[in-house]
């Protein structure tokens, strides 16, 4: 099953990456978000794919009896889908505050950092 | 050599760095008179240094050091043989003279304690760059005499002339010593040492190594830079912005001739071949001329004097690279003659400034009376740049015309070169030693006197210097030139040279240079008026030319940092995604490494696809989205469908939390979007799309490709196993995901939970902060203030 996943994980990369490099805040938005879902099943993958048996112990035993899911990429994921949702929130709200200052969601026209008529830098010493 | 030794002249060589630290906290304390501390540091290399003398004349030489990058040969290691001696001593020697002289010129300055600590930091990369054995230590050296100098020549900061030099100075020394840097990898490349002491020996291999040419230029070019040959002579002059104790000992005694000390420390290993002896006697002479006749034009003391060491540098290259024994020999003379005489002419220069208020040569005179001191010292000193008897300047310039005289037109030419300048410097010496001291009394801007010791002891010594080396000729010759001249020779040397002149064509060569000098000066002023219509109607120099080069530098730095930091953010997107795409499926073209075409899963089961088919129909509608409703919503499906994928394959925690995290996010961005009216739409051309979209094909490819080539490996499942198998009986937890989070990796959760954190404050940052652009919004409210009052 894994070669299909993994063509389900380009396409979300695809989809994700496309709308990143558009210029609306909200699309970059939506981009960073299913880029974060793209790598996780990107590493979630890579860690093989097992049906039905989750990592868990059951009760009387030490060890589980049966091959379980492997629980390490589960482990690593359940941190990034985290970090990356409080990472959204931020730049959902830093997206948000900069359309409020300078009214607009095009970051062509966000150029309070690096103005358009720049000028040259002083000759001499 | 025993180890103590070796380790004492570390720590000489060590000395003035710390004698520069020491510096500023000294001066706090004994103001000016710190100058008579401080110069014990030097006068004790002087001694160390003496006290090889022995050992050195004897044709041995001192070296000694350690390893420093051991993992590429790179020793710090110091090589002493007559010719490092000589110079170590000048540096030394003037090095302690000027320290005071810097006492007395500088007293009362609010900076002296600083200006003691940039000398000495410049003397102790000088002592270093004389002494050192390995290419490394050499190159370090030298880079940090161009940035102590640098230093000093910007000094006096806060004014522009002087920043110009400084950066002048440094961007023409530096640059030469990257090509000195690239010379010396090359010699490493072609004889496989890293050692000068090493290199020695293995002339003969290098100069016939195929790389000859281009090692020879690279060395060349560090040398000339820094040696201020014609047409990179500019930045010399120009240092004369800096105070003139400076001038006095960086740009006439010692930095500058680090140029010459490379020319001659690798003259056995690099000379007698034909382009050598090209290439260094024409720059040489050109620069003699174009220096001499300069410095005729200058009305200013110390302009006049940088520009005749320009000339003195062109003569000594043009020497080094004559090749015959005596023209070795004469720019062994030269150079430590010129060493003590130019370095008294400029602190005389210095002092005459210091007392009378002005350096200006037609605005002095009649000061004999002032500053009988002064004026003893700066005539000894313009009679041993006359090259007239009873000084060491004789010697040299008789020995230069030993060198120069023979019958070929080469020849010829040369010692017409030479008589033009040495009589052009003979003209210059006595403008500067007799116009501001002869003559009726003119008026100066300061009530001139005689300075104090600290001004006039250092003139006093280098003429002193200049007269008993002179008388003393067999003794200096033994112990300092016949050493120096062997080390540069290659082979053992013997000067002989005296005040006795012996009747024969050096001597007519002589007399001819006293009566062409003697006419030029009678005619100073006309000589001078000619020389500055001739510039003026050139108009273009080098010095214009940095300039230009500068600001072409500026400019073209903006028009590239503009294209490639344009300043939108879809651009740099588009830059990063592309080199992701090419980072992935590059190597794995290159490499052979895609992967198999995989085999049809055989344990397919229906509702699986159709939740990836799900989640591919949310993905696209998110693209096509029209209103924010529908983009809000697809992008749910496409995480839910996620979520879905998670279940599927036995992660429960993960699909519970992605399911929350998905419908916050959505929710949340329904807030936000419903409250400003953001177009979720693309408004892009198409032409724009298409690119985009070929780059983000080629991720997805990459990632996708990538993937499928990992699966197809076997899989290190070691970890896996030890959290499984320990899991329970450890750390006491059924739940192996849990227990690897809160447990096993406690920490990296730990950090997780601190970027939340710091995320979320951020966010109420953000929130909270409202910036001062609204003031119309408060104007509003305070009108509704004022509104409610009036009521």
């Amino acid at each position: 099953m894994e070669p299909i996943l993994a063509v389900f994980v380009g396409a979300l990369f695809t989809v994700a990456i496309y709308l990143m490099m558009s210029r609306h805040t909200i699309r970059i938005l939506m981009g960073v978000m299913i880029f974060g879902n793209a790598v996780n099943l990107l590493i979630f993958t890579a860690g093989r794919l097992t049906r039905d048996v989750p990592p868990i112990i059951p009760a009387a035993l030490d060890v589980p009896e049966i091959a379980t899911a492997n629980p390490l990429p589960q482990a690593l994921i359940l941190t990034a889908i985290v970090i990356s949702f409080s990472f959204f929130a931020f730049l959902l709200v830093l997206g948000f505050r900069a359309y409020q200052e300078l009214d607009t969601d095009d970051s062509r026209e966000m150029r309070l950092a690096e103005p358009k008529d720049d000028p040259l830098p002083p000759l001499g010493y | 050599m025993g180890a103590d030794a070796a380790g004492t002249t570390f720590i000489i060589l060590m000395l003035p760095f710390i004698a520069a630290i020491c510096a500023p906290f000294l001066t706090r304390h004994l103001k000016h008179n710190a100058a008579w501390v401080l110069s014990l540091a030097p006068l004790a290399i002087f001694v160390h240094m003496l006290g090889f003398s022995p050992v050195v004349s004897a044709g041995e030489a001192v070296s000694g050091g350690f390893s420093w990058i051991p993992t590429f040969g790179v020793n710090f290691s110091w090589y002493i043989d007559g010719l490092s001696q000589t110079f170590a001593l000048l540096i030394s020697g003037i090095g302690a003279l000027i320290v005071l002289y810097a006492g007395g010129y500088l007293k009362g300055h609010e900076h002296l304690g600083r200006f003691f600590s940039f000398i000495l930091l410049f003397m102790g990369a000088m002592l270093g760059l004389v002494v050192a054995d390995g290419f490394m230590t050499l190159f370090v050296y030298w880079e940090l005499t161009s940035i102590t100098s640098f230093l000093l020549i910007g000094f006096d900061h806060k004014r522009e002339a002087s920043r110009r030099a400084a950066l002048q100075a440094l961007v023409v020394t530096g640059g030469g010593g990257l090509a000195l840097l690239a010379g010396l990898l090359l010699l490493w490349s072609m004889t496989g040492v890293t050692e000068l002491s090493a290199l020695l020996p293995l002339g003969a291999e290098v100069r016939a190594h195929p790389l000859y040419m281009v090692a020879l230029i690279l060395v060349l070019g560090g040398a000339f830079s820094k040696s201020a040959q014609f047409p990179l002579h500019f930045w010399l002059p120009n240092a004369m912005e800096a105070p003139t104790p400076v001038s006095a000992y960086l740009h006439s005694a010692t930095m500058v001739k680090a140029g010459v000390y490379l020319l001659m420390r690798l003259n056995p290993v690099l000379g007698d071949t034909l382009a050598w002896e090209t290439i260094l006697p024409l720059f040489g002479g050109t620069t003699l001329i174009v220096g001499t006749l300069l410095a005729i034009r200058q009305t200013d003391l110390k302009l006049m004097l940088a520009y005749t060491t320009v000339s003195s540098l062109g003569l000594l290259v043009m020497l080094t690279g004559f090749g015959s024994e005596h023209a070795i020999e004469a720019a062994v003379l030269y150079l430590v003659a010129h060493s003590m005489f130019k370095g008294c002419l400029f602190m005389v220069a210095g002092a005459i400034d210091h007392e009378a208020g002005t350096r200006d040569v037609t605005k002095l005179g009649g000061l004999k009376a002032a500053m009988p001191i002064t004026f003893a010292a700066a005539l000894a000193a313009a009679i041993s740049m006359g090259g007239l008897p009873p000084f060491f300047g004789f010697l040299a310039k008789e020995e230069i015309y030993y060198a120069l005289w023979a019958a070929s037109p080469w020849a010829i030419a040369f010692t017409v070169v030479a008589i033009v300048g040495n009589g052009l410097m003979l003209v210059i010496g006595f403008a500067l030693a007799l116009k501001p001291f002869l003559g009726p009394k003119v008026e100066t801007p300061k009530h001139a006197h005689e300075g104090p010791v600290l001004l006039w002891l250092g003139p006093v010594v280098l003429a002193l210097a200049g007269f008993l080396t002179a008388i003393l000729s067999p003794l200096a010759h033994r112990f300092i030139s016949s050493p120096m001249a062997s080390a540069v020779a290659g082979e053992e040397t013997a000067i002989t040279i005296s005040l006795i002149p012996s009747i024969g064509m050096p001597l007519a060569l002589s007399i001819v240079t006293v009566v062409f000098g003697v006419l030029v000066y009678r005619g100073l002023d006309r000589a001078r008026a000619g020389v500055a219509s001739l510039l003026h109607a050139i108009g273009w120099g080098p010095d214009r030319g940095f300039d230009q080069f500068m600001d072409a530098l500026v400019r073209l730095s903006f028009s590239v940092t503009r294209r490639v930091q344009p300043g939108r953010l879809d651009v740099y997107m588009k830059m990063t995604f592309a080199m992701v795409a090419l980072a992935l499926l590059v190597p794995m073209l290159r490499y052979g490494e895609l992967p198999s075409w995989p085999s049809w899963p055989e344990d397919t089961r229906f509702h699986e696809f159709a939740v990836l088919l799900i989640g591919l129909a949310g993905l696209v509608a998110v693209l096509i989205a029209k209103d924010r409703l529908t983009a809000i919503v697809s992008l749910g499906i496409q995480g839910f469908a996620v979520a879905l994928v998670f279940m599927l394959y036995a992660a429960p925690d993960l699909s519970f939390t992605q399911f929350m995290v998905e419908t916050l996010s959505v929710v949340i961005l329904a807030l936000v979007m419903t409250r400003l009216r953001l177009y979720p739409s693309d408004h892009r051309p198409w032409s724009e799309r298409i690119v985009s979209g070929l780059i983000a094909i080629g991720c997805g490819l990459g990632f996708m490709l990538y993937l499928i080539r990992v699966t197809q490996d076997a899989l290190d499942l070691r970890l896996s196993e030890f959290f499984t198998q320990f899991s329970k009986p450890i750390a006491h937890g059924a739940n192996i995901v849990n227990v690897i989070l809160v447990d096993f990796r406690g920490t990296d959760t730990l950090g997780e939970i601190a970027v939340v954190t710091i995320a979320g404050i951020a966010i109420l940052a953000l929130l909270r902060v409202r910036t001062r652009r609204r003031p119309r919004a408060e104007a509003t409210g305070a009108g509704a203030i004022a509104v409610r009052e009036e009521a």
